[in-house]
């Protein structure tokens, strides 16, 4: 080899070397950067979930506010005592109600203008799938249909066991799918995917059809119609959110009221109904277990098997009996508001009825006579007169509830008797269930896995528990189960087994949280029973996106929602930053940023990795506070002209406004009292512990008030605040005023914060 | 001298802090471990940028006696403390980054085609697998021309960082 080879194979050489190494540094880059995305994608998961749970934790808190106001609350007006009657009654139509609900949609006319799919019963193979394809259209059932729908759903459901029982000796195959959530698209993929279903082709959803997706009404509609014309092939469970007491706050009751504005009551109250007939699991071939929450370390399936399912009207309040006709008479109460129905306690303090839930508050706060029997706005009161007012009026109130709670004594112990099940031919009495009934029922809805051994209390949900691999192992033993099917948790790719795979977590809403949050995924069982996965992602626009772009996205939505969060705590978080900085420098440590944030919010997030993303100027390490938290405030102040302290307040509680409203909003007009509010907000703020003046809540509700007609209009003030999901408005969006209301600049006596 | 100290201390304690709550985001089962895959995670969005054979490394020292396919947080904790503390796998610089490119871009087109691309994250170095390779593609390619032009790439992704 001369010379010149040798010298080219030296450069050669080199050059390879240097090629090596610049590919060598150019991966452990790239591979650092899909770490830190990776990373990325996992905190944004808990920040979704972290809010997400801790929204349902307010559901519960709420609950116990009305428990608190029935215990404590003292009304000092004739006014005050009637507005809590409502919030505390509810109607109740007549049991025996066959007639009346026939006549419901039977008077109802379709007009030759309607286009949309027209039903007729029974309801063939062809009727279903041209339901599909009307809706996949964008069209609307009218509300005659809806209601025919449901009743003949109720009447298929009624003669339904707890316990559906399938085999697939018939069907050649069962598909199992999940939480949907009103997500047409979802399902429509499902079953463009999967094929319709048919004899051969069996389906089972497993719970949580409605609430927070903008097409529950349109999802049911499919469900029950395919229930009708496959009875055998078709299944549904019951999950936790068909209950109408979670749907007020989800979103569901709202979108049924928005689509059928002259219909909508009656369809909730029919759907209420029909919610309570849905059976509870489905059995496969006796050996797997599909149902929507879990199980407890005391399920019993005979039990659940056995009792009365139709008297599990919600899981979110154990429901005591009403009072029967005669005592109504004889107490002579006129207070009542029903005019057909009798009004019963819809709340009854959980101490009395419950069993042991996590979170009631341990002691209840101290009673507040003084403070909360002045009306807003009116006249101050005479203190002497106060004082004979309130005592009077504790006794009076706690009278009143314990006689409609049909309680003889306070320290009765709850326990309805089989007489009790007896039907007075008048009366509208409910047979009870019974305390065990209730929370094994509660349990099935409610509860999620754990990796840890045991049971505990579902703290993070507010019912049902944690179950262990022990719990599971032991309960497919004692029932010779090979697996559990459940849904009720979103999960990344849609599904996830746990506990050596004796758990599989089927979900089926894709993109749940944002769009390309997540897979959805159904499951097919086939005469084996092995399962066989399927996942899917309904919106076509993500499979363009790069894995760098769809986290971007998913992670921009978390961040706005946790920066929200953030603003409505900020005088609380402001209170612990000081705390940090005794000497008044204005700058914060970063770890105690984390920290004091933390504190606050009690989210249990990684806040360092999530810090550059919510901090973006620092000093010296450290970051000035005051403006950081004054920029997280701009964004929403600019849109309003209320004041900043009470704009934060109404954002920490927007949930629960939004709950109260249509609580107060019985009659679901959409339109709440002046009174009604302030009454409300008082009471809930005191109860909250939420330090406001009168004054204040007065200008509040004056602020919301926009068109100054005395009365609220629910939508438009979500709107205002943002509050309302964009699809739910569909097309009104552009239809809701701007607010501009500049009368409130300068509220005097700003809430002590 | 007792002001370096005292500093020192504050620093490890905020290193232990971070070291925690990225452990924590990959500790599913709340048992204080780890899958031994996911190792590699939390190390690189601790800010450690190191390659392939300094990870195998670094996890050979966390890994119990015997491999059992998770690490330990209790062991994962004073080793990776050490790295931080001693700034160990410094990410890499754009500058470099790009030479690095040019480097493979001999004759200065100011792009790499995607087949040249894929020959060298595959065959050289410490290879990619399929999956990561079709992830850089996706994001890296200009469809129309079928090649990265790598000095908008690295701007793009480090914009992206940050």
């Amino acid at each position: 080899m001369g010379s010149g080879t040798s010298t080219q194979h030296h450069f050669a050489f080199q050059n390879a070397e240097k090629a090596f190494r610049a590919a060598a540094l150019i991966q452990r880059w790239y591979r650092r950067y899909v770490a830190r995305l990776e990373m990325r994608r996992r905190c944004t998961w808990s920040i979704f979930q972290s809010i997400e749970y801790a929204g349902q934790q307010d559901q519960v808190k709420l609950h116990n506010f009305f428990s608190y106001l029935v215990d404590h609350f003292t009304p000092s007006s004739h006014n005050e005592r009637d507005f809590l009657n409502r919030i505390f009654t509810e109607e109740r139509s007549p049991q025996a109600s066959e007639t009346q609900n026939c006549g419901d949609y039977d008077s109802i006319e379709v007009p030759d203008s309607y286009t949309g799919p027209r039903l007729s019963f029974p309801l063939l193979p062809d009727h279903a799938t041209a339901l599909v394809e009307a809706f996949r259209r964008k069209q609307r059932l009218h509300a005659r249909y809806v209601l025919n729908l449901l009743h003949e759903a109720r009447k298929h459901l009624v003669q339904l066991p707890n316990i559906n029982q399938v085999s697939t000796c018939y069907s050649e195959e069962i598909t199992v799918c999940g939480d949907l959530h009103g997500q047409l698209d979802d399902l429509i993929f499902i079953f463009y995917k999967n094929g319709l279903p048919s004899p051969e082709r069996a389906y089972v959803f497993n719970g949580d059809f409605v609430d927070r997706g903008k097409d529950s009404v349109e999802i049911l509609m499919v469900l029950f119609a395919f229930m009708l014309v496959y009875p055998k092939e078709f299944h549904l469970n019951r999950g936790n959110h068909e209950d109408h007491i979670v749907n007020l706050r989800y979103g569901f009751t709202k979108e049924v009221m928005h689509k059928y504005k002259i219909h909508g009551k009656k369809i909730l109250k029919l759907l209420q109904d029909v919610f309570c007939w849905l059976p509870l699991a489905t059995l496969v071939d006796e050996k797997v277990l599909i149902l929507h929450g879990g199980v407890s370390d005391r399920t019993d399936l005979e039990l659940l098997a056995k009792l009365d399912r139709h008297k599990i009207v919600s899981t979110m309040r154990y429901k005591t009996r009403k009072e029967n006709k005669k005592q109504a008479e004889e107490k002579g109460n006129a207070n009542q508001t029903g005019s057909a129905g009798r009004p019963s306690p819809w709340f009854l303090p959980q101490s009395r009825s419950l069993p042991s839930s996590p979170l009631r508050p341990s002691t209840h706060k101290a009673h507040r006579a003084g403070r909360s029997s002045s009306v807003p706005c009116g006249v101050p009161l005479d203190p002497k007169e106060l004082s004979r007012r309130v005592r009077r009026s504790v006794d009076l109130e706690l009278e009143r509830c314990r006689q409609q709670a049909g309680f003889p004594a306070i320290k009765e112990k709850e326990e309805p008797s089989s007489s009790e099940s007896e039907v007075d031919s008048d009366a509208e009495e409910q047979p009870q269930p019974t305390p065990e009934e209730w929370r094994q029922v509660v349990d099935i809805l409610w509860s999620d896995p754990m990796a840890q051994e045991g049971c505990r209390a579902n703290t993070v949900r507010g019912g049902g528990c944690y179950f262990g691999p022990n719990v599971t192992e032991r309960l497919l033993q004692k029932y010779h189960l090979q697996f559990l099917i459940r849904s009720h948790e979103c999960k990344p790719e849609g599904y996830e087994f746990c506990h050596s795979r004796k758990v599989l977590t089927i979900f089926s809403a894709s993109n749940y949280y944002e769009v390309g949050s997540n897979r959805g995924a159904y499951v097919k069982l086939g005469p084996d029973l092995t399962p066989h996965i399927m996942q899917f992602q309904a919106n076509k626009a993500t499979h363009t996106l790069t894995m760098r772009q769809r986290i971007s996205r998913v992670e921009e939505s978390a961040l706005r929602a946790l920066r929200e969060k953030l603003f409505a705590h900020s005088s609380d978080i402001l209170v612990e930053f000081k705390k940090h900085d005794k000497d008044e420098t204005g700058l914060i440590a970063l770890s105690d940023w984390a920290a004091a944030v933390e504190s606050v919010l009690h989210l249990g997030l990684p806040w360092r990795m999530l810090r550059p993303q919510l901090v973006s100027s620092l000093t010296d390490n450290k970051l000035a506070y005051k403006s950081w938290l004054e920029n997280l405030a701009k964004e929403k102040l600019s849109q309003q002209n209320i004041q900043s302290s009470l704009l934060e307040t109404l954002y920490r509680n927007r949930s629960n406004l939004e709950t109260i409203f249509r609580i107060i909003d019985s009659d679901h007009s959409g339109s709440i009292s002046l009174d009604e509010f302030r009454h409300t907000w008082k009471l809930f703020s005191s109860h909250m512990n939420i330090d406001i003046t009168d004054d204040c809540i007065c200008d509040l509700a004056r602020s919301i008030d926009f068109n100054k007609d005395g009365h609220i209009d629910i939508n438009e003030f979500l709107e205002a605040f943002r509050l309302v999901e964009q699809s739910c408005s569909g097309g009104d969006v552009s239809d809701c005023p701007q607010v501009t209301n500049s009368s409130n600049r300068d509220c005097s006596s700003p809430g002590a914060h | 001298m007792a002001d370096d100290r005292d500093r020192d201390k504050v620093a490890v304690a905020e290193f232990h802090k971070k070291i925690k709550e990225a452990f924590e985001v990959f500790d599913h089962e709340s048992n204080n471990t780890v899958d031994v895959r996911e190792v590699g995670t939390i190390i690189r969005s601790l800010g450690c940028c190191p390659s392939e054979g300094e990870l195998h490394d670094l996890i050979a020292e966390v890994e119990e006696e015997e491999p059992t396919g998770y690490i330990r947080f209790e062991k994962f904790l004073p080793v990776m403390t050490e790295v931080l503390l001693e700034r160990r796998y410094r990410p890499i610089p754009e500058d470099i980054l790009l030479r690095a490119f040019e480097v493979l871009d001999p004759a200065k087109r100011g792009f790499l085609s995607k087949d040249e691309l894929i020959k060298y994250m595959t065959e050289e170095g410490e290879p990619f697998s399929q999956e990561e390779m079709e992830e850089m593609l996706s994001a890296a390619i200009d469809p129309e021309s079928n090649s990265i032009h790598y000095k908008d790439y690295i701007t793009m992704m480090v914009i992206d960082e940050n």
